[in-house]
């Protein structure tokens, strides 16, 4: 099942093999089978640590992607056996033991800060409701300091703007509500100046090449936006297209970016793979889809047939899923932290604390 | 089969030094789902990496098999901090292991775990003096590669050798001076040492700007830059900067360039709007040419950016257009605009 010859470079990211594809799957609205949803989900639970949170594989220490990945996927599949995987308790546990002083995330314990771990954190705590505004005390602050004089975030304050750091930055953000603290213009700004004139795609940096991959992380980012700016009282936002030219994006993924044998790539050249066919395809959906269950406008370039399901540009998952999710674990309560939590577990051999800033 | 060809190892499973330990299978359980078609070498030292763990072992051997685990997949995050525990316990060189941390950055320099690991052998020595001509080094091989600035960023700002990054900066952008890591080094150097306030600062950076984009002018780095520096003073508080660039129009013209004359209108709108006494002709002015490239650049010279701009043109008619702007052209647009307490929910 979901049986290919995986590179062992991706023995530790297995959870993410899981996402790639079921995602994939529900964009193009192929059924997954009872059993096979089933088998993941009973392989997840094997990827789950014993202290909270999932990990790339059995026997692996926890860490945020795989953590993200692992919810995602077994949100996807929806059903109460893969809900009831997720050890809440242990889960928060987990995000308490990589939470740092000054609002980051270590992405595992004894590992490095990034902005990925904010909204790796955030997307599983609000999916599985177990979110509480202690646990991202300064966080906010702490993501508002990623973006600089571009206009985008980087990947920690201080670095060069980009596309899959301001998706993560972003959307961490808007879970938490406080994506209007963000320039909003000046991020605006730097998104659209990243769609490429002559291939349509996006860039991930300014003056470096296209890559199938930002069409997710980068116009995603416009529905984030969107979204933001109506909230801020912004009258003039079309009531028919994201601010990105939807059409050149899906040529570029259509006409540049599938391997005639099957999958999705960055650029012509390039192998296939399944964290690009997932993002490509994640793309794809965005562009063809404009608003929301309430006011809904297409735009699908060539057949019919090239129709993809929506996602939710946060989580990156169907709007249904996130919904169904919710209600399941909103009727639960959040659980209260365990006391016996240390955050300096493993981290006795670092300078200091664990605040790298 | 050729001598060249036979690799010259043992299984760990056949080693006698190792008969003692016995491997921990994966445990995938009964129906595995992305199945890895590990090789024959691979299972064995992470079967043995496996039993090492559960046995918590601390011994030479054990760091020994991590260099293997390693080798077979760098990205495996358990084993790195295995392996940083080991260093530890076993008191290991940590100047021997700052040589094994360069030749696998070396190989593989688009890696966390390498970047993170050499970071806490660094740390741990206290002793940051090959770092930047280090990083310089893997620059040197791509120079735009995230994880090495993220390194040297730290280095420079943990143990502060800021004196000479800028000339570092300055030699990458005569190399390439569409770098825009480049670019944002030169950002960050001066943000920390000298500031953006002190003036002369200011006018060495504007001169710095224009030079490079006479050089090559559609070089959106530059015009970012320049842009970045000059934001949150405001584009209109920096004197004859507007003619400086209307000049520049002429001969080195590009999106960049008119996107930057909008900004400068539309920040020169701003203070307007502030002002109490103020020429209502000049705000018209100042408005008519700002929707005047919003238009130019929506219709023909930023095509891709359409919707963008054209919503700019509607935002800023929407908040400074007095509703008497009858002899200006309109901007296309397609769809009326409706108030926010009219609209859906967008998204």
């Amino acid at each position: 099942h979901l049986c290919f010859s995986f590179s062992s470079c991706l023995d530790a990211s297995r959870p993410w093999l899981c996402f790639w594809i079921l995602h994939s799957l529900e964009l193009l609205q192929e059924p997954i089978p009872a059993a096979v949803a089933s088998d993941v989900c009973q392989f997840l639970a094997r990827c789950q640590s014993p202290t909270g949170g999932f990990a790339g594989g059995p026997g692996q220490h926890a860490h945020l992607a795989p953590t993200y990945a692992a919810v995602n996927a077994l949100c996807i599949i929806g059903t109460d056996e893969a809900y009831n995987v997720i050890d809440r308790e242990k889960l928060l546990d987990f995000l308490w033991s990589v939470k740092q002083p000054d609002g980051s995330f270590v992405m595992h314990v004894g590992g490095e800060v990034d902005v990925r771990s904010a909204y790796c954190a955030a997307s599983v705590a609000s999916l599985t409701n177990i979110l509480t505004p202690k646990l991202f005390e300064n966080t906010t602050n702490w993501i508002l300091s990623c973006q600089n004089w571009e206009g985008g975030l980087s990947g920690v304050p201080g670095l060069e703007a980009h596309g899959g750091y301001t998706f993560c930055g972003t959307a961490a953000l808007v879970i938490l509500g406080k994506e209007h603290m963000l320039d909003l213009k000046a991020l605006l700004r730097w998104v659209v100046s990243r769609q490429m004139r002559f291939e349509g795609g996006f860039q991930g940096r300014c003056n470096k090449l296209v890559d199938g991959c930002y069409s997710f992380w980068q116009a995603g980012l416009l529905p984030l936006l969107h979204r933001a700016l109506y909230k801020e009282g912004e009258s003039e936002l079309s009531q028919q297209r994201w601010m990105f030219e939807q059409q050149a994006l899906q040529e570029y993924i259509l006409l540049c970016c599938q391997n005639p044998t099957g999958g999705l790539l960055d650029k012509p050249g390039k192998s296939r793979d399944f964290y690009h066919t997932c993002y490509c395809l994640s793309g794809l959906s965005i562009a063809q889809h404009f608003g929301n269950m309430d006011n809904h406008y297409e735009v699908i370039l060539g057949k019919e047939e090239n129709r993809l399901a929506p996602t939710h540009p946060v989580y990156n998952i169907c709007p249904e899923k996130v919904a169904q999710a919710l209600q399941h674990f909103l009727r639960m309560p959040v659980p209260e932290v365990m006391l016996n939590f240390a955050p300096n577990k493993g981290q006795r051999f670092c300078k200091g604390s664990l605040t790298f800033s | 089969m050729t001598i060249s060809s036979i690799v010259m190892t043992l299984l760990f499973g056949d080693r006698k030094e190792w008969a003692d330990l016995e491997p921990v299978p994966q445990d995938d359980g009964p129906n595995p789902v992305v199945k890895i078609a590990y090789s024959e070498k691979f299972s064995d030292v992470y079967d043995y990496f496996r039993a090492l763990l559960k046995n918590d072992e601390k011994t030479e051997r054990a760091f020994a098999l991590t260099a293997d685990a390693i080798d077979l997949n760098a990205a495996n995050y358990t084993v790195w901090h295995y392996r940083r525990v080991l260093l530890q316990a076993l008191s290991k060189d940590l100047k021997e292991e700052m040589k094994y941390i360069t030749n696998i950055i070396e190989e593989q320099p688009k890696n966390y775990q390498v970047w993170h690991h050499r970071r806490m052998v660094v740390e741990w020595l206290n002793d940051p003096s090959e770092e930047l001509q280090f990083i310089a080094d893997i620059l040197s091989q791509d120079a735009k590669n995230y994880h090495a600035w993220q390194h040297r960023q730290w280095v420079i700002q943990e143990y502060k050798l800021w004196d000479n990054e800028l000339e570092f900066v300055e030699n990458l952008l005569e190399e390439d001076v569409r770098n825009n890591s480049a670019w944002n080094q030169r950002h960050f150097v001066i943000s920390h040492t000298t500031g953006f306030s002190d003036p002369a600062v200011v006018e060495r950076e504007i001169q710095y700007c224009l030079n490079q984009i006479r050089k090559a002018p559609h070089n959106e780095s530059a015009w970012n830059y320049l842009k970045g520096m000059l934001q949150d003073r405001g584009l209109s508080s920096q004197p004859g900067l507007l003619e400086r660039v209307l000049e520049l129009k002429e001969t080195h013209c590009s999106p960049y360039l008119l996107a930057f004359l909008f900004d400068c209108y539309e920040d020169a709108l701003e203070n307007i709007a502030q002002k109490e006494k103020v020429e209502e002709e000049e705000q018209k002015e100042t408005l008519r040419k700002a929707l005047e490239i919003c238009q130019l650049l929506a219709q023909e010279k930023d095509t891709i950016r359409k919707e963008y701009w054209e919503f700019l043109g509607r935002s800023l008619r929407n908040k400074y257009g007095n509703g008497t702007l009858s002899d200006e052209p309109m901007a296309e647009n397609p769809e009326p605009s409706i108030s926010a307490s009219q609209s859906q929910e967008a998204s």
